[in-house]
């Protein structure tokens, strides 16, 4: 009864959050219609999202959050190192194939889209069967240690949270 | 307006210009497509959320007034930068058969979604 009310609810509690933020106005009366839009639209596009993304642990995604904007700072300060101080042809460029763990769409969204913000590297591809990334760095010695980090700094902690 | 908030505010659109125009120029100076890719969506992500961390703080300290607009547009911003980025990235493997022979193996059988005939 209560999932076909409510099909997703944090869906819900993100069209909630994202009207408030929007008229930039926080009190209970855009709350309120806020939590209206929430729950309709859900309900009027529900046939269009049949699956739901699970969130196992949702405090780890403030972990996550800070992490991913730490390095995102950092990363903003070594490419930018890169781009004035290096010729752009001596940088040692190359792909690398980063072997996924993880199996939810939704997991390797993130993942993905950190990749891209994060030190260096661009998310380029993903393979056909969903269990590999083609990453492209910027500038790497060490292909290994890259992957290393990646698995070890981002996947783990993205495993935690949606698997 | 208090002289320390106004020199806060003013270094944080200092920063954010420096890193714009970084961006910009990684754009400009670095040699090929993929190199090219990573000074925009880098870079300019750190000068547009230091300026839009400078307009709250404007709000926040001269006008006396919270302003929350500028957390959406960082979220709209950490969302559409990557997939922007995927897309030209992807469309550049597609076109240029000399990037395609260069790609690693994806380490499984077939191949990236990009290039697989019979991928998904």
């Amino acid at each position: 009864m209560l999932t076909r009310l409510v099909p997703h609810p944090l869906l819900t509690i993100l069209i909630t959050v994202v009207w408030v933020l929007l008229n930039n106005d926080v009190s209970i009366a855009q709350a309120m219609i806020g939590l209206v839009l929430g729950l309709l639209i859900p309900k009027a596009t529900s046939a269009y999202w049949p699956g739901r993304p699970r969130m196992r642990a949702p405090l780890v995604v403030i972990e996550y959050l800070l992490i991913v904007l730490w390095d995102i700072v950092v990363s903003n300060v070594q490419v930018a190192y890169l781009v004035l101080f290096r010729r752009g042809d001596r940088l040692r460029t190359r792909y690398i194939t980063v072997p996924l763990v993880l199996t939810t769409p939704e997991a390797i969204t993130v993942l993905a889209g950190t990749i891209t913000m994060t030190p260096g590297t661009v998310t380029a591809d993903v393979s056909a069967d969903g269990r590999a990334l083609l990453v492209h760095c910027l500038e790497t010695d060490d292909p290994e240690a890259t992957i290393a980090r990646i698995k070890t700094r981002y996947e783990q902690r993205l495993k935690r949270i949606f698997e | 307006m208090h002289p320390l908030s106004e020199a806060l505010i003013a270094g944080l659109i200092l920063i954010g210009a420096f890193f714009l125009f970084v961006g910009s120029f990684g754009l400009a100076k670095l040699p090929d497509l993929m190199r090219r890719l990573h000074g925009p969506t880098k870079a300019t992500t750190l000068g547009i959320g230091s300026i839009l961390v400078a307009s709250m703080l404007y709000f926040l300290l001269v006008r006396g007034q919270f302003s929350i607009h500028e957390l959406l547009i960082t979220i709209f911003l950490f969302l559409t930068a990557p997939v922007s980025a995927h897309m030209i990235a992807k469309a550049h493997i597609l076109r240029s058969p000399g990037e395609r022979s260069a790609l690693p193996g994806t380490g499984g059988k077939v191949g990236w979604a990009t290039v697989d005939e019979n991928g998904s």
